[in-house]
């Protein structure tokens, strides 16, 4: 039965490569802001993304201003206040959202591609978009809300494991910070903080809009300019500084009052566009990406049963985003977990994937590729990150024949010079036991 | 890495995955399908789905969906932990687990390697009325699903060392999801409150004391009762032709054995006779409330339109942004940072309809409760407008087309209701039935439904926090090792 199985995947693998990846329309508008457009007319559905170099990293000495200025955009617009937009969306079915992180803040909107319902969704996002009106009472509930949802994560141990990772990885650097903020830094941001970044960050030049669904080129046209016609073209931010490397190992422990120990450990990983990123993708989706079958879900889930789940992975961000190895086990075995996660990691750097594996890893992520395209809110992340981070148009096309051009060679040099376990934080949040 | 940050407590996903409907494909024709395939008895069709049934008793539902050339392959059984004796709860779950440890012809994990190798994403879940296995695969490696599913559904092998493992790895599991999380910590005990007698009453994922006791025979007997083809409904959907699908299903599935299945006792909830009211001491920041009112849903229900009408009351309170919770107690009153209210029509037996918050800064629970009662007094006093009615019913339309977008979703709907006994055609009636909900009715809802006699209320008492800062210095410098 297996020969079977697998003389089949030869053929399906070959027949596979030959799939198309959507072809991406990319041009410029006259105020700077950069476009990504897929038609897609199999649905009479329009997703539209616009994303601003305006998340966490810009916040500067005021943790949370990057969020709060996002969060607000929606709460007063124009001659609208919160209800009278929230209620139009709504009217017509479409769906608003808006999101920031440590790299970006995203508006974005799916809506019917009928143009009675279409037109008054999109008029009404370009007026949340172009004249935002942060109302006072929308800014200080907002804020407070801020506040409890800070609350919030002190009774969570991976909210606090991953607060402690970042400050321990990025030291100074924006990074280090967390977009929610903390309480003296929230409680310091006013109206005019929220103002005054609005106007740096949400202008033309700093603004990627992606676009998917039931429209043509043309109509695409006319859907940008008028959302982002009037924005002003403003400036392009400054580069974010580059992530200094960790000289040293560093292990932080934080008691909290849980079953289980959250343990992460890692340092600075890769950017976004990096040479390096493919042999380490795919690598660590050996090491501790690919679920149940990884090295790390093998040992310490699988043979010992130590985590309900463990993992490790690269987030390629801006500058380098951090590589991150993580479980939770309960207190006692929090010291035996945390070995088995250190020993697999080093073996992995000293002696690199055999070939049996690294063919497999190739055979699921290039197999996979369809699934990655499947659906239109699959195609608007892809080509969102696309734009945002300046990766090539034909990034789709050629994903698959980078996938299989790495060599085990390539992973064990790449981690290698890139991956250093004396050189890593290791964060334990949890009970007294460990 | 993603910070939601306009984002309340969303109550499906702490309940069930569809608090915003259950059901799609209303502006498709229904089409008669009746054409044999000769493999398999094809009974019947609506919408665009087909239906099969092997002689062993496997019914297949394929729903074409050509936009991409995958296809999600989903196996469900009639095994949920509302299935469950006391004493043993949990193992339902427990079974989906041990259900990727092999075969007798394929070794643990063997399972997840193939499919992983075919560039597909595999997973399982466990719910109060349904276990579900799904792949998702590249269109032309169906059959390898099925060839792996029609194993498991009849070879698997449950070794007391593999089951000694993974019982560990769920205690885990539930230590993360439930322990170490005072809000779901608080649910688990609304819900065994609110539930005297029916099934509902224990957790999924089961209680510690039974997890810590349970033995690989209860596995097997758990197994040996439920895993079979005339307890299981095949669902596909994708870039397919149902014909060719039921023939591949015939070829891989129809060898197996069908065989008796345990007969579920009706265990109805006793009737409610006043107030119930709960408080939960964990360690945490924020207190929490949550109100549970028992209702019928669409199986128990008596009168058909009682279910669209109360879920049109979920709406009305906190079916989007413009929502009364959001307008009048986040925005307006500033009482709450959030607030939700959720009710699953799909249930297979009666469940409830669920309200949860937490206070604003410097806002008390029962504030919050008060104004809370407040919003259901209005439901009672006047009659929703009918413009408010029209805007929900304008995002439940669009929703349906969205919907689509997702293969995995359809093929979601079509398996839950077919799996709690619900005809899978009732969602292409949803919208339908939706639409036809009047003011009136729902001001009935409020009025028959919403009151102190089948409430349960729980709150989640807040104990310090105390060890925030370091135990010990960090060793700057000093590598960590062991």
């Amino acid at each position: 039965m297996r020969i079977k199985i697998f003389t089949l995947i030869a053929v399906t693998l070959f027949s596979q490569l030959s799939l198309a990846a959507p072809k991406i329309q990319h041009w410029t508008t006259s105020n700077g802001a950069r476009v990504y457009f897929v038609p897609a007319p199999e649905l009479p559905i329009v997703d539209v993304q616009i994303v601003f170099d305006a998340g966490g990293a810009r916040d500067g000495d005021k943790p949370g201003l990057a969020l709060l200025t996002n969060g607000l955009m929606p709460e007063g617009a124009g001659k609208y206040d919160a209800h009278k937009i929230s209620q139009t969306f709504d009217s017509l079915g479409a769906q608003f959202s808006n999101s920031s992180h440590r790299d970006m803040s995203v508006i974005s909107i799916r809506t019917l591609s009928d143009p009675k319902i279409m037109t008054p969704a999109l008029e009404m996002l370009t007026t949340i978009l172009t004249q935002p009106s942060f109302p006072k009472s929308a800014f200080d509930r907002e804020r407070k809300r801020l506040l409890v949802g800070i609350e919030q994560r002190k009774q969570s141990p991976s909210a606090l494991a991953d607060e402690a990772f970042y400050k321990a990885v990025y030291n100074s650097h924006p990074y280090a910070q967390l977009p929610g903020g903390q309480k003296e830094s929230v409680n310091a941001i006013t109206l005019d903080n929220i103002s005054a970044f609005y106007d740096k960050y949400y202008v033309g030049r700093n603004a990627v809009i992606a676009i998917v669904g039931d429209l043509d080129r043309a109509k695409a046209e006319n859907v940008v300019n008028s959302l982002v016609g009037r924005l002003p073209e403003g400036a392009a931010v400054d580069d974010l500084p580059n992530v200094p490397t960790l000289t040293d190992a560093k292990t932080i422990a934080i008691n909290h009052p849980s079953a289980q120990t959250h343990i992460l450990v890692g340092a600075p990983g890769v950017k976004r566009g990096d040479s390096d990123y493919f042999a380490l993708y795919v690598g660590n989706h050996i090491l501790g990406g690919s679920g149940l079958i990884s090295r790390l879900s093998d040992e310490i889930r699988e043979k010992r049963g130590l985590s309900y789940s463990t993992y490790s992975y690269f987030n390629p961000m801006r500058k380098n985003g951090p590589y991150t190895l993580g479980l939770q086990t309960r207190n006692e075995s929090a010291e035996e977990a945390l070995k088995v996660m250190r020993d697999e990691l080093q073996k992995f750097i000293d002696k690199g994937p055999t070939a049996k594996e690294l063919t497999a890893a190739q055979k699921n992520i290039t197999g996979g590729f369809p699934l990655r395209i499947s659906s239109n809110k699959k195609i608007i992340a892809y080509i969102g990150v696309i734009g945002f981070y300046g990766l090539p148009l034909d990034y789709l096309d050629t994903f698959n024949e980078k996938i299989l051009a790495v060599t085990v060679k390539d992973i064990k040099d790449a981690y290698q010079r890139r991956v250093q376990l004396d050189k890593m934080i290791t964060v334990l949040v949890g009970g007294n036991e460990i | 890495m993603h910070i939601p940050y306009k984002t309340h407590i969303v109550l499906s996903a702490l309940l069930l995955p569809c608090l915003v409907s259950c059901a799609s494909t209303s502006d498709v024709a229904d089409k008669s399908q009746v054409a044999s395939s000769g493999n398999a008895a094809k009974t019947s069709g609506g919408g665009d789905v087909a239906e099969y049934k092997l002689d062993n008793g496997l019914k297949i539902l394929v729903k074409p969906d050509h936009r991409a050339p995958i296809v999600v392959s989903q196996v469900w059984y009639k095994a949920g932990s509302s299935y469950e004796k006391n004493g043993t709860t949990g193992v339902a779950h427990v079974l989906e687990h041990m259900m990727f440890k092999g075969t007798k012809s394929r070794g643990p994990n063997e399972f997840s390697r193939i499919i992983a190798e075919n560039g597909g994403r595999e997973n399982a879940f466990t719910g109060q009325d349904y276990t579900a296995y799904f792949q998702q695969l590249e269109k032309s490696r169906l059959h390898i699903s099925f060839e792996l599913e029609a194993d498991r559904m009849q070879n698997l092998m449950l070794s007391a060392d593999e089951f000694a493992k993974e019982i560990k790895v769920v205690m885990e599991e539930r230590r993360m999801r439930t322990e170490d999380k005072p809000k779901s910590l608080t649910y688990e005990q609304f819900v065994a409150a609110s539930f005297v007698n029916s099934p509902y009453h224990h957790p999924i994922i089961g209680w510690m004391d039974d997890l810590e006791h349970m033995s690989a025979d209860d596995a097997q007997q758990w197994y040996s009762s439920y895993y079979a083809p005339n307890n299981a409904t095949l669902v596909v959907v994708g870039d397919v032709d149902p014909d060719a699908v039921a023939t591949l299903a015939k070829k891989y599935f129809g060898p197996l054995k069908p065989r008796a299945v345990p007969v579920l006792k009706p265990q109805r909830e006793i009737e409610q006779k006043g107030v119930r009211r709960i408080s939960v001491k964990a360690a945490a920041q924020l207190p929490y409330l949550l109100l549970g009112f028992q209702v019928p849903v669409l199986k128990s229900a008596e009168v058909e339109w009682e279910p669209y009408a109360i879920e049109m009351l979920a709406y009305v309170l906190d079916g989007s942004d413009s929502a009364r919770f959001n307008k009048n107690l986040i925005r307006g009153s500033e009482i709450a940072t959030s607030v939700g209210a959720g009710y699953d029509m799909n249930s297979r037996l009666q469940d409830r309809f669920v309200i949860d918050g937490t206070p604003a800064q410097g806002r008390s629970i029962k504030e919050l409760e008060e104004a809370i009662f407040a919003q259901i007094k209005q439901l009672k006093d006047e009659l929703v407008p009918q413009k408010e009615l029209e805007r929900i019913k304008a995002q439940v339309v669009a929703s349906k087309i969205y919907e689509k977008d997702s293969v995995f979703y359809q093929a979601m709907q079509i398996g839950t209701l077919e799996t709690v006994g619900l005809d899978w055609r009732l969602m292409d009636k949803f919208v339908e039935r939706f639409k036809a909900v009047t003011p009136e009715q729902v001001q009935q809802m409020a009025k028959k439904y919403l009151v102190e006699d089948r409430l349960t209320v729980a709150v989640l008492d807040p104990q310090n926090i105390e060890s925030k800062q370091p135990r010990h210095p960090s060793s700057a410098g000093g590598s960590h090792a062991h």
